[in-house]
C-alpha cells in the first residue's frame, strides 16, 4: 500500500491540493487536457526540488514494481526511467526483446500478462510498432506507460520537453516552435505537437518535402500547425528550435539524395540561429548526429538544452510514475 | 412434395429481366417452375415471403475459402455454410491456398474437396503465375480445361507488365478473365492502412491512391492491347473508379467490383470510434479502407451502374493473426454473412439503391464472369432454368456477434453494430437450403 502522506513523503510539493490523476496508462499525450498537463509539469518541479538534495531519493513507491519491456534499444528513455522509478524507491526490472522469450516467438499479450501475474505494478514499454502499447494496455490491468511506438507517439519526451520550455521560455503562448527534420517518421514530433498546441505555441513543421507529414497538426483546438520545405524563413524569429534525428537509412530508401543536401538544406547551424529569436532555445530529442542535422558548435552552444532535456527527463518520469501508481492505490 | 417450394406473397425482383412486383416463385423439380399471382401451393412447402424480397441467388466473385493450407483459418465446409448464411449460392474460390491451383492436379484435388465439401456451388479461380509468385505463367489452358472461372493471382499483383501483358494474350484467347487486384507494390510496400489523415495521425505506413490508380492505369492499357477481358478486383478509390468509367466508355471490355466493407466502412474504423485511437486490427484489409470521399464515389459507382458486381472478399482468420500489433495483422474482413445485410442497411439509410444492389449481386457478376455458362439461369430468375433463389427480409434488425458467425473467421468490425436487413431463406439447387429460425420479435 502507498501512503503519499507517511514521512518519506511529506516533502512532496504540493502533492496535496493538485488535482487527481485518474489514468490507468499514459499512451500519448493527444487526449490530455490542459490540467493533465499541468499537473505533470507541477508535480515534476516537486521532484526537481527532491533531486537537487543531497540524498535524492524517497521511498514514496515502496512494493511498487516497475518494468520496462523494450524491444528496441535505447540509453537514455530506458536509463532516464530506471534511475527516475529507484529515485521513488520502487522496484525495478529491466527487460529487454532480446534474451527474453519474446525472442521464442511469445505474444506481446502473453508477455504482458506474464509480467502482470509476477506483480508488474507498471509497464514501461518501447516497441517498433505504432499502437503496440495500446494493445498492452487493453490486455492488461498494470498501467502501462508508452516509451515509443514506432512513428506514433513519445509522450513522456514530449512532456519533458516542455517542462524544460517552460523552465526557459515560460508561458508558450504565441511563442514561435520550429520542428525540423524528418517530421513524418518522428514520433518525437507527433507527441510534442499535441502538448505544444494545447500550450498554445505557434508551431512549424520544416523538413525534406518527402519526410514531412501532410496532415498533422491540423484542427487540433482549431489550431494548426505550419508546415513547410524552407528552413531558412522557418527559423527566422524563432524561440525554440528542435533538432530530430536524421536516420541515415532515409538516404538508402531514396526519400533524400544525399545526407550532404541535407545538411546544406536543414542542419541547425550558427548562421541560421542567428535569424532565430536572440536566446533561442536549441533542443535535440537524442541520440544526435552531430554535424549533420545539428551543427557541434550549436548542440553545445549556449542556449542548447540538450543536455538539461535528458537531465528534466527523470523528473518528469519521477512525477508520471509517481502519479500513476498512486492513482492505481488510490 | 417436400421438394417442392412456393415462396409466396414476396416483392419478387429479378434485375436480368427487370421484374419487379409482388409474386409468387414456384420451385418444382429442382428449378424455379412459376412465378406468377396466387399460384396454388398443391402441398408444396410454403414460405411465407410477405414484406420480404425475393431475388435470384447471389453471386460472390471473390471468396476466400482458404483451404488447402489454411484450415485453422477456414475450410470449404465452414465457409461455403457461411456464405450460404449470407445469401450468397455461387462463390469463385480464390487460389491464394497452399498448394494455389497454379496447374492441373492441384485443381483437381480441389475440385475433389469442394465436391465433397462445399455447402454452396464453388466455382475456383485459377493462378495467372505459378505459386502467385509473379515469375512465370501458370498451366493456364490445363486450369481452362479444368473448369477455372477466372483467373488472378488474388493479392499478389503482377508487378511484371511484360508478363502480365502474355496472361492476357493467353487468357483473352481462352475466354477467360483475368481479376488483378490493382497495385503497385513499390509505391504500397509496408502500408497497412490508407494514406492519409488516420495513418498520419497514428503512424502507421500508408498506401497511397497513387498505388491503386497507376496499376489500373498499366491494365487498362494492356487490356486495350490485347483486348482481353479485365475484371478490376475490389477497387476503392474515386479516382479509380473514373478511370475504369473512362475505360468503359471507351468500350474497351473490363469490368470491376467493389466490397461491402469499402461501400460500409472508412479509414477512420481503424481508429475507432472513442477519443483514442484503436488501432483495430478486424478493420485492416487490403485495399485499405478509404476516405469518405472514397465511400461515396463507390456508392454512386454502384447505383449508376459503373460497378458491375460487389463482392465480398471474405477473409477469415484465427483469432492470432489479428491479436497482435497493427503492421503485424493479417489483412482482411471475415464479411460473407454480413455482406448483405450492411448492404441493405445502406438501403435502408438511402445511401445505396436496392435495385442496382442486386444487379451488382447477381446478373451483374454473372455477366462479369459468364457464371451463367456454369450455372444454368444463375443471376436471375428464369422460370425452368433457374433454380437458386434468395429471399431477404430488408425491415429485420440484428446485431453483429462475432462469435455467433458460421466462419472460422471471427474477424470483424462490426461486432456489436446492429445492421438492418438480413438472409430469411436460401433456395439452392431447387431445394429450400437455409431458413432464418422464425423472425426474432
Amino acid at each position: 500500500m502507498l501512503d503519499v502522506r507517511s514521512p518519506e513523503t511529506e516533502a512532496l510539493p504540493g502533492a496535496a491540493e493538485m488535482a487527481r490523476w485518474t489514468r490507468k496508462d499514459l499512451l500519448d499525450t493527444d487526449t490530455l487536457s490542459r490540467d493533465e498537463i499541468e499537473l505533470i509539469l507541477d508535480t515534476a518541479e516537486g521532484m526537481h526540488e527532491v533531486r537537487s538534495r543531497p540524498v535524492a531519493k524517497v521511498a514514496t513507491l515502496r512494493g511498487v514494481t516497475v518494468v520496462t519491456l523494450f524491444y528496441e534499444q535505447s540509453t537514455r528513455t530506458r536509463a532516464s526511467f530506471e534511475v527516475a522509478a529507484k529515485a521513488l524507491g520502487a522496484d525495478v526490472v529491466n527487460l529487454t526483446a532480446s534474451g527474453s522469450s519474446v525472442e521464442k516467438g511469445e505474444s506481446l499479450i502473453d508477455t504482458v500478462r506474464t509480467l502482470e501475474a509476477i506483480g508488474a505494478d507498471i509497464l514501461v514499454m518501447r516497441h517498433g510498432k505504432s499502437g503496440a502499447p495500446y494493445l498492452a494496455a487493453r490486455n492488461t490491468s498494470a498501467g502501462v506507460i508508452n516509451g515509443g511506438d514506432g512513428t506514433h507517439a513519445h509522450p513522456t519526451q514530449a512532456l519533458l520537453d516542455l517542462f524544460t520550455m517552460h523552465r526557459h521560455a515560460g508561458d508558450l503562448a504565441g511563442k514561435r516552435v520550429v520542428i525540423v527534420g524528418d517530421v513524418l517518421h518522428s514520433r518525437v514530433a507527433r507527441s510534442n505537437i499535441w502538448t505544444l498546441l494545447a500550450s498554445g505555441a505557434d508551431v512549424t513543421l520544416c523538413g525534406p518535402a518527402t519526410l514531412l507529414p501532410r496532415t498533422l497538426g491540423s484542427g487540433a483546438e482549431g489550431s494548426r500547425c505550419t508546415v513547410t520545405t524552407n528552413f531558412d524563413e522557418a527559423i527566422r524569429d524563432a524561440d525554440i528550435v528542435m533538432a530530430l534525428r536524421m536516420q541515415k537509412e532515409r538516404q538508402e530508401k531514396g526519400l533524400i539524395p544525399s545526407l550532404r543536401e541535407y545538411i546544406a538544406g536543414y542542419q541547425v547551424n550558427a548562421r541560421r540561429l542567428a535569424m532565430a529569436r536572440p536566446g533561442a532555445l536549441v533542443m535535440h530529442p537524442g541520440p544526435m548526429n552531430e554535424g549533420i542535422e545539428i551543427a557541434p558548435d550549436v548542440a553545445h552552444g549556449v542556449t542548447s538544452v540538450i543536455e538539461e532535456q535528458v537531465s528534466n527527463g527523470v523528473s518528469v518520469r519521477m512525477a508520471i510514475l509517481y502519479l500513476m501508481a498512486t492513482a492505481r492505490h488510490a | 412434395m417436400s421438394d417442392t417450394l412456393l415462396i409466396r406473397g414476396g416483392r419478387v425482383i429479378d434485375p436480368a429481366s427487370g421484374l419487379d412486383a409482388v409474386r409468387d416463385v414456384l420451385v418444382a423439380d429442382g428449378v424455379v417452375a412459376a412465378i406468377g399471382q396466387d399460384l396454388e401451393s398443391n402441398g408444396a412447402h410454403v414460405i411465407d415471403a410477405k414484406n420480404c424480397v425475393v431475388t435470384p441467388g447471389l453471386i460472390d466473385l471473390h471468396t476466400h475459402l482458404r483451404e488447402p493450407g489454411f484450415e485453422q483459418k477456414g475450410t470449404i465446409a465452414t465457409e461455403t455454410e457461411a456464405a450460404l448464411r449470407g445469401g450468397f449460392t455461387t462463390v469463385c474460390a480464390m487460389p491464394n491456398t497452399n498448394p494455389a491451383p497454379d496447374a492441373a492436379q492441384v485443381l483437381e484435388a480441389l475440385n475433389d474437396l469442394i465436391a465433397r465439401n462445399a455447402r454452396v456451388r464453388v466455382l475456383p479461380i485459377g493462378c495467372i503465375t505459378r505459386r502467385r509468385e509473379g515469375k512465370e505463367l501458370a498451366e493456364l489452358a490445363e486450369l481452362a480445361a479444368n473448369g477455372v472461372i477466372a483467373l488472378s493471382d488474388d493479392g499478389s499483383p503482377v508487378a511484371n507488365a511484360r508478363l502480365m501483358r502474355n496472361a492476357m494474350e493467353l487468357a483473352g484467347a481462352m475466354g477467360l478473365p483475368i481479376s488483378e487486384h490493382c497495385d503497385e507494390p513499390e509505391l504500397s510496400h509496408g502500408g497497412s492502412m490508407n494514406e492519409g489523415v488516420v495513418s498520419e495521425r497514428l503512424g502507421l505506413p500508408g498506401q497511397p491512391v497513387a498505388a491503386e490508380t497507376a496499376a489500373i492505369a498499366r491494365n487498362i492499357a494492356l487490356c486495350e492491347a490485347t483486348g482481353a477481358h479485365l475484371h478490376i478486383a475490389h477497387v476503392t478509390t474515386a479516382r479509380g473508379l473514373d478511370m475504369v468509367a473512362e475505360a468503359k466508355r471507351c468500350g474497351l471490355p473490363i469490368t470491376c467490383e467493389v466490397t461491402p466493407s469499402h461501400l460500409f466502412l472508412t479509414e477512420q474504423s481503424v481508429f475507432g470510434s472513442g477519443n483514442e485511437p484503436a488501432y483495430d486490427t478486424n478493420a485492416k484489409i487490403n485495399p485499405p479502407l478509404r476516405t469518405e470521399a472514397d465511400r461515396q464515389a463507390l456508392l454512386r459507382g454502384v447505383n449508376d451502374g459503373t460497378i458491375d458486381a460487389i463482392a465480398t472478399d471474405h477473409a477469415p482468420h484465427s483469432v492470432e493473426d489479428k491479436l497482435t500489433e497493427f503492421d503485424d495483422a493479417a489483412f482482411g474482413i471475415s464479411c460473407i454473412e454480413t455482406a448483405v445485410p450492411s448492404l441493405l442497411t445502406l438501403v435502408s439509410r438511402g445511401e445505396l439503391e436496392l435495385l442496382p444492389a442486386l444487379r451488382a449481386l447477381t446478373v451483374g457478376p454473372d455477366r462479369a464472369f459468364g457464371i451463367a455458362r456454369r450455372v444454368a439461369g444463375a443471376g436471375r430468375l428464369e422460370v425452368g432454368v433457374s433454380s437458386d433463389v434468395t429471399i431477404l427480409d430488408l425491415s429485420e434488425s440484428w446485431t453483429v456477434e462475432p462469435a455467433r458467425l458460421a466462419s472460422k473467421g471471427k474477424n470483424t468490425p462490426l461486432g456489436g453494430v446492429t445492421l438492418t436487413g438480413a438472409i430469411r431463406a436460401v433456395v439452392l439447387g431447387g431445394k429450400l437450403a437455409f431458413e432464418r429460425e422464425a423472425a426474432i420479435v
